[in-house]
């Protein structure tokens, strides 16, 4: 539980310092065009990860746990269809929901 | 029709945009403080990642890596990679804001109100006026909003015994999605999101919870700093830094 705390906390703050950080650095650090790219992938590579793990981690190893599966297939779905964001994340638990009532 | 109605017709517009991006807020914070009590974070903890950390794809992220079995450190850089593109908004709105939203002690305030729907909201005006004004009523609603549901989400999952059965876990992996899903647009985000899923899976069986997402951030790194095709250079990372 400490573990946790700490984690909150800490990853709080340096979420805080990094918001701070934008509106004191001066524009030329922010601006240049690497940096620029590199900041714009990030997010894509992480998000990215985030769902593969979300999908195929079993407690530590390879694992795949169907529903789960038909839920983000679900979600992708509504997002072909163009519905927003809340449609989409309870699409996707609605599904896992339904498929967990009757396996 | 003199310049004043003008004025106050977008401030009502602005509030009207603000009032829908808040309410939705509303609803998207009530789902993210179910699926982090799911997680195994309690209602207090939960309430300092809106109050403070008040990002939600790096809270979502935080929780997601703690609810996986990671280590509570392991959670931290994911989160805070997350969380740099706010700090990159700082370019257009230090223009916007001006020197009295940032001297002082208001900075610190105007800080935390920096995230993606303020932001959007405040470039999509014109008049500077409407654009401070955008800023400011989007940050304070969505703020309030935000951590009302969640208290509300958070209260109401601790009240159910077994989340899993209402489907909430697979709101994690749904909501990393929908928020991937924007920047899938270009070649180079499904490279990189391709790459960043890859390497993720292939470390599950290998490394500690949370490393594995980790391990992507390199893959944005290089995709960052490989040369631009000639005539494209430069602008499509400053808009996809949007």
């Amino acid at each position: 539980m400490t573990g946790v705390w700490v984690a909150v906390v800490v990853a709080s703050l340096g979420c805080y310092a990094l918001k701070l950080a934008g509106v004191s650095l001066p524009a030329s650090v922010l601006e240049r065009d690497d940096v620029q790219r590199v900041a714009a992938m990030l997010p894509v590579a992480m998000l990215a990860a985030l769902v593969a793990v979300e999908l195929f981690d079993s407690a530590g190893s390879l694992g795949l746990d169907l529903r789960l599966l038909a839920a983000v297939a679900a979600g992708v779905v509504a997002l072909i269809l163009r519905q927003s964001f809340l449609v989409v994340i309870i699409v996707a638990a609605v599904t896992t929901a339904v498929l967990r009532a009757l396996t | 029709m003199g310049e004043e109605s003008r004025g106050q017709e977008s401030r009502s517009a602005i509030r009207r945009d603000a009032a829908g991006i808040a309410a939705y807020a509303a609803a998207f914070g009530a789902s993210f403080g179910a699926v982090s009590v799911a997680s195994g974070l309690n209602v207090w903890q939960t309430m300092v990642l809106s109050l403070v950390m008040f990002s939600g794809a790096s809270q979502f992220a935080l929780v997601g890596v703690i609810g996986s079995g990671g280590a509570g450190l392991a959670a931290v850089p994911t989160a805070l990679l997350l969380g740099v593109r706010n700090a990159f908004y700082g370019v257009p709105l230090t223009r916007i804001l001006g020197r009295r939203s940032l001297s002082g002690p208001r900075r610190l305030v105007t800080a935390q109100l920096v995230i993606d729907e303020t932001t959007a909201m405040a470039v999509g005006h014109d008049e500077p006026e409407s654009q401070r004004y955008a800023f400011w009523t989007t940050g304070v609603l969505l703020f309030i909003l935000w951590n009302a549901g969640t208290l509300v989400g958070a209260l109401g999952g601790s009240a159910i015994g077994e989340p899993e059965t209402l489907g909430l876990d697979a709101m994690i992996p749904a909501a990393f999605l929908a928020l991937l899903w924007p920047r899938l647009r270009t070649v180079e985000g499904r490279v990189v999101a391709a790459g960043g899923a890859l390497v993720a899976t292939a470390l599950i069986p290998l490394v500690p919870a949370g490393v594995p997402v980790l391990a992507a951030a390199p893959i944005a790194v290089v995709a960052g700093l490989l040369p631009r095709r000639p005539g494209r250079a430069g602008r499509t990372g400053r808009e996809a830094a949007r």
